[in-house]
């Protein structure tokens, strides 16, 4: 298979994929999803395990998990409404440790923390289609969305099909994580979709700003991140959650006005 | 209905005329709102609801836990559910007046109002919808006297106005006196149903609440 320019295949697709991020991440902080996002990027772990053991590409074998593991906590969420963190929490952890133990060595560092991207063309094709597909989800299904995050009550009054928009927002984020492995890897993505949310939360105090600030930042921070790990010649997802994580901390100094 | 194993309302039944207020009354846990919440069809339940054709539903849910920081202010919450009915921004400001706030709650988060606020603009993204039946669950509970006051005023006037028809879970029997037209009691054995001045007795209340409510009817008329 034909291997593109890593640097330009994998630029494009790591900004689109932070845009994308930014916007998932933005309603999955206002939905109070925050504890629920990191566990989740784990459940990918055993698809890539599977699918080195089959000897097929570990990205599809990750998707595939991940929209499995999406699928879940929808359906977990619709029966029990309430207690689904202890749920999540378990089923992930547990997906965790079975990837562990069936991907090894060097893979498993990758698969953890992020590879220093040498992308197919293929796989470049399908990450920026993916990250245009939870991106135009977001902007088109955002009124939806807020009144979903304010009240299931009110948005079924307000002819909004919960259930499936709820699918939908878990496949999207899904898909989120699927397309940031490749640069954050699996323990690391999940803080990708919420840091930069949660710093443009400290400020926003309107949907536009909010959404707008947390992709800016989401995008800073992945390729300020990818290029310092590239410099290092080191994994990137440690990098690019570092100065997540910085930019987090430095927002906590400046005191909200309410 | 049931939730879970518990029968939670047994055996209800009412009819409602066009334009009419009714109060659901009854102790706390005797099934109000799930009442109100099977009427919207959030909860799945046996029996029959029967709208009249051309019924538009707007709901105007118990007091939400909105979080402070939430950053959604009243433009980005009505405009969401502007887009969804396809109402027009003429139309968003007509519901701003009808509940008497003013413009500045648009750029205000949500989380920042303060209650009676809140639950105006509940009452004015309902009004989006260009509802015929609005669904109130205890829209004046933890607001102050004069908020409570300005929002019975606003749910009649929207009565009067739009000849809209009310159904609205209260605990305020002075309220349901004076501006329902029927009132229905959910209790501890079975439900009593009609116009307050009949239905509403000291035996009525005493079957529904389990005590004796000092509570008296001036008659003024």
């Amino acid at each position: 298979m034909s291997t593109i320019t890593p640097e330009l295949g994998s630029l494009a697709l790591s900004v689109l994929m932070a845009v994308a991020a930014g916007l998932i991440g933005s309603f999955a902080v206002m939905r109070r999803m925050v504890l629920a996002a990191d566990p989740m990027s784990h459940i990918a772990l055993p698809g890539i395990g599977i699918a080195l053991i089959l000897g097929v590409n570990p990205f599809w074998g990750a998707l595939a998990l991940l929209l499995l593991g999406a699928v879940l906590i929808w359906a977990v969420e619709r029966r029990m409404r309430i207690a689904t963190e202890a749920v999540i929490g378990v089923t992930f952890a547990v997906a965790l440790a079975v990837g562990s133990i069936i991907t090894s060595g060097e893979e498993l560092i990758d698969a953890l923390l992020g590879t220093p991207a040498r992308l197919t063309l293929r796989e470049a094709a399908f990450g920026i289609a993916g990250a245009l597909i939870v991106i135009a989800f977001v902007l088109r299904e955002r009124n939806a969305l807020v009144v979903r995050l304010v009240s299931p009550e009110i948005a079924l009054t307000s002819a909004v099909d919960v259930a499936r928009l709820d699918l939908y927002f878990f496949l999207a984020f899904a898909l989120t994580i699927g397309l940031g492995l490749r640069f954050l890897g699996v323990l690391l993505m999940g803080s990708l979709i919420i840091i930069p949310a949660a710093i443009a939360r400290r400020f926003a105090r309107g949907l536009g700003t909010m959404l707008m600030l947390s992709v800016a930042v989401a995008v800073a921070c992945t390729v300020a991140g990818t290029y310092v790990a590239s410099l290092a010649g080191r994994p990137s997802g440690p990098f690019i959650v570092m100065v997540a994580g910085g930019l987090f901390f430095i927002s906590l100094v400046r005191r909200r006005e309410t | 209905m049931r939730l879970g194993s518990t029968d939670v309302i047994r055996g209800v039944g009412f009819s409602l005329p066009r334009g009419s207020c009714l109060a659901v009354i009854g102790p706390n846990g005797a099934g109000k709102t799930v009442l109100l919440r099977a009427l919207i069809g959030a909860l799945p339940h046996t029996g029959k609801i029967t709208w009249a054709a051309g019924t538009v539903l707007g709901y105007v849910p118990q007091k939400l836990d909105i979080e402070r920081d939430l950053p959604l202010n009243g433009r980005d919450f009505l405009r969401a559910r502007a887009a969804l009915a396809g109402s027009s921004s003429a139309m968003q400001a007509e519901a701003l007046r009808s509940v008497g706030l003013p413009e500045a709650v648009l750029s205000t988060p949500i989380g920042n109002m303060s209650g009676g606020q809140f639950q105006r603009l509940l009452i004015a993204f309902a009004l989006l919808g260009r509802p015929n039946v609005l669904l109130l669950d205890e829209p004046a509970a933890g607001i102050d006297a004069p908020g409570q006051a300005q929002l019975n005023e606003v749910i009649h006037g929207l009565q009067d106005t739009r000849a809209m028809t009310v159904l609205l879970v209260s605990h305020d029997l002075s309220v349901v006196y004076r501006y329902a037209d029927y009132v229905l009691c959910l209790g501890r054995s079975g439900a009593c149903f009609g116009p307050p001045r009949s239905a509403l007795t000291a035996e009525a209340l005493y079957e529904v609440y389990g005590q004796p409510l000092g509570f008296h009817v001036h008659d003024h008329s």
